[in-house]
């Protein structure tokens, strides 16, 4: 069984990761207010594009993926871990984690020439694409070169290019299709801060940006960047849950007393802590074993991250939902943003008994 | 120090002391004196004040050149509570004095805390201890003292003042096993052996110089002794699917006739929770790096007795009739092993003695508060004891 030196994999914030945390975080708390986030489930969407521009171009974070040489930010998983925390922990409805991990991870794969410049695009926030698959999907599945429909894509609706596998006889092709010439229907989703939307479109009507040669790997590339990243967004949102919720019950008082000095709860806050301090290291070794480039390792790392972090984060979400009591369940406080993120999540590339089941024929068992 | 230069540290030192040609103890003592033993210590104390991440690298050195070790496992009380705990505390003459044999083995360590009327509630114990002269009296039991029987010295809390409340009357000794006072009676478990004992002090005398730290500081010290039990215990460092996973993982490769997907499914879920303390465990390291260990420990050791109480469970239901027998040695017979080994004997063995796991070194509610409390911030509990003399609480 392979097995990767921990020791390489720096599980802890150096100093440029902290740097760039804090960057993103007061960022997110000045423009990312759950008062104008939760707007998005009645129908308006429109802090979306206007966060998404600060990050991708003021912030400059969409092209950390993209080499140097691609006119992005050469930088590794391990940033992208950190902005995914980030902005797991303020439910940002941004494209970050579909355009900049996702799509772009299919692209560095083996882009063609075309492929080269939709990176650089990609990379200066001046375009946002979208690998077109379903949001649960852990395998490459390639569309015949014919009209279709896929449906429950994520990041969809705010890209203006969307990347398609296509099946042809050479194999995987991934074809970028402009979105103006697919039909976007926008689906009601259980989370709305990432929604999905149906996708109609023509696969032939698009330029080729991975030949068939690649197209395969670039696939199966993006969905493990995703899967392996997501993790990360799973760890903000936990901590979010945990922290809140310990704040609100060092304050609410019942009985007479803070409801926090109860041992019934203070001992699930505790188990809490302890599956979020877990979860931040299983994420953020993921992060790291894709970094150093190990696929079998990288598989090995995600398939536990994802396993636990999916959970992790339900459990953390709907605890928040339970501790809370009465406040908990209302659409005025913020505690249902996470918990519909956490279960989407969860649901999203591969659910954890799939990456149980994986990680099982990887390891022997 | 960089990697590269500690190596050829350790390649100079093997030049120099032949591991096949010097005989054991003499080689762990020059080893200790040449700052091998354990790098994070300071110098002069057996280490080069390196950060701990690089003791593995010395370790390995010292094994791939075939030399002596120091028997780890059967001096983990000496190694993991009392020599920290010793370096943190101690005086210059204490710390020459101990550290010294303690590491090479010539000295073993057993932990004198728990008694029959203070488990949980470690600070009210009743052992008491009055100065006479240059040395201490000590009387009292102690309980669920492991490897007793063959320790040498034992760190100990015993009470000095029962006119303060509890935390503030207690002192932290190091208590000499073979002093005349001292009696130690085996106490059976229920795995049949008797790995922990009953300890009985009569009229012990500890000299003064013997004392670790401030008469009246022994709760302070004795949590520095605790946050480091619960690491040794739940954040020690070892390979993907090392440990207890690794011994149900090859109940599951040898034992194909039992497999169901529903046993597969929970031992997958046992392997990714192993994994992920084990990556825990790594980032607690790389925080650490130097210095003493924090609450944060106890949520390490949570996790750690959680998933080896339900790994031993699984191996027991993979086994399948083998389940069934307790053959392996002694069988229910009642032994005093030369050490503890969570993962030693057989089945059946390592099942019942993972239930020790979450009460040994803080029960796993008392470290549920201990988390909740200093890691998060909640309030303590209530308590009805606190703010009165020892001597008035009632019992």
């Amino acid at each position: 069984m392979s097995t990767v030196p921990t020791s390489e994999v720096e599980l802890l914030d150096n100093e440029l990761d902290a740097d760039l945390r804090a960057t993103v975080r007061s960022f997110l708390s000045e423009r990312c207010e759950p008062a104008e986030v939760v707007k998005a489930y009645d129908g308006d969407s429109s802090l979306a594009p206007v966060l998404w521009k600060g990050l991708s171009v003021e912030l400059g974070l969409a092209g950390l993926l993209v080499p140097e040489s691609y006119g992005g930010a050469g930088a590794s998983a391990r940033e992208a871990a950190v902005v995914l925390e980030e902005l797991g922990r303020s439910v940002a409805p941004v494209p970050f984690l579909t355009s900049a991990v996702v799509a772009t991870s299919a692209l560095l794969v083996a882009p063609t020439e075309k492929g080269v410049e939709l990176l650089g695009g990609l990379a200066a926030g001046e375009r946002t694409a979208a690998l077109v698959v379903p949001l649960t999907a852990t395998t490459t599945q390639p569309l015949e070169p014919e009209e279709v429909t896929v449906r429950s894509v994520a990041g969809a609706l705010e890209a203006d290019t969307l990347l398609v596998p296509v099946a042809t006889p050479a194999g995987t092709e991934v074809r970028a299709v402009p979105a103006g010439q697919a039909t976007i229907t926008p689906v009601s989703s259980l989370d709305m801060t990432r929604q999905l939307a149906d996708v109609r479109l023509d696969p032939a009507a698009g330029e080729i940006v991975v030949s068939a040669e690649h197209g395969a790997d670039a696939v199966r590339s993006a969905l493990l960047a995703g899967a392996a990243l997501m993790a990360s967004e799973q760890v903000g949102v936990a901590q979010w849950c945990l922290t809140a919720t310990v704040e609100y019950l060092k304050v609410r008082r019942q009985f007479g007393r803070i409801v926090g000095g109860y041992q019934a709860l203070k001992h699930r806050l505790a188990d809490l802590y302890t599956g979020v301090e877990g979860a931040g290291a299983a994420a953020r070794y993921a992060a790291g074993a894709l970094a150093l480039g190990n696929e079998e390792e990288a598989q090995i790392a995600t398939h536990v991250a994802a396993a636990y972090c999916g959970d992790l984060a339900v459990t953390a979400a709907e605890e928040a939902v339970q501790l809370h009591g009465g406040i908990g369940m209302t659409w005025e406080h913020p505690a249902h943003l996470y918990l519909k993120r956490a279960k989407a999540d969860q649901i999203a590339f591969g659910l954890p008994g799939l990456h149980r089941d994986r990680l099982g024929a990887l390891v022997d068992l | 120090m960089k990697p590269e230069d500690l190596t050829a540290r350790v390649e100079e030192f093997l030049a120099a002391h032949d591991p096949a040609a010097t005989p054991p103890g003499e080689f762990l003592h020059a080893r200790y004196r040449a700052g091998l033993a354990w790098v994070a210590f300071p110098e002069g104390y057996g280490g080069l004040g390196l950060p701990r991440a690089m003791q593995p690298q010395v370790d390995k050195l010292f094994a791939a050149a075939g030399a002596p070790d120091n028997n780890p496992r059967r001096n983990g009380i000496g190694l993991g509570m009392a020599a920290p705990t010793i370096l943190a505390y101690g005086t210059p003459e204490q710390k020459s004095r101990f550290l010294e044999p303690l590491w090479c083995g010539d000295e073993i360590w057993c932990q004198l805390f728990s008694e029959p009327g203070a488990g949980s509630d470690l600070a009210g114990l009743a052992t008491r201890a009055v100065l006479d002269g240059d040395e201490w009296v000590v009387n009292g039991q102690k309980v669920w003292t492991s490897g007793a029987h063959n320790a040498d010295f034992a760190i100990l809390v015993a009470r000095t003042d029962p006119d303060v409340p509890k935390h503030r009357g207690l002192t932290y000794f190091l208590c000499n096993m073979h002093d005349p006072g001292v009696e130690v009676r085996p106490l059976r478990q229920i795995t049949g052996e008797a790995e922990f004992n009953e300890v009985f002090l009569t009229d012990v005398r500890i000299p003064d110089a013997h004392r670790l730290g401030a008469v009246g500081q022994g709760w302070e010290v004795a949590n520095a002794t605790l946050n480091n039990e619960r690491v040794a215990i739940g954040g020690a460092a070892m390979p993907r699917e090392g440990g207890m996973l690794g011994l149900v993982a090859e109940s599951w490769r040898t034992h194909p006739d039992n497999h169901t997907p529903e046993l597969r499914d929970r031992l997958l879920k046992l392997w990714v929770e192993s994994e992920v303390a084990r990556l825990t465990g790594t980032r607690l390291r790389q925080k650490l790096a130097v210095g003493q260990p924090g609450p944060e420990g106890s949520a390490m050791k949570l996790t750690f007795a959680k998933v080896n109480q339900q790994l031993t469970g699984l191996d027991l239901e993979l086994r399948g009739e083998e389940g069934l027998r307790y053959e392996d040695g002694d069988g229910w017979a009642m032994v005093r092993p030369e050490h503890v080994d969570f993962g030693g004997r057989d089945a059946v063995y390592r099942y019942l003695r993972a239930k020790g796991n979450s009460i040994e070194g803080g029960t796993s509610e008392i470290l549920r508060n201990i988390v909740a409390e200093r890691v998060l911030g909640l309030p303590g509990e209530h308590r009805v004891d606190k703010d009165v003399s020892w001597k008035e609480i009632p019992r």
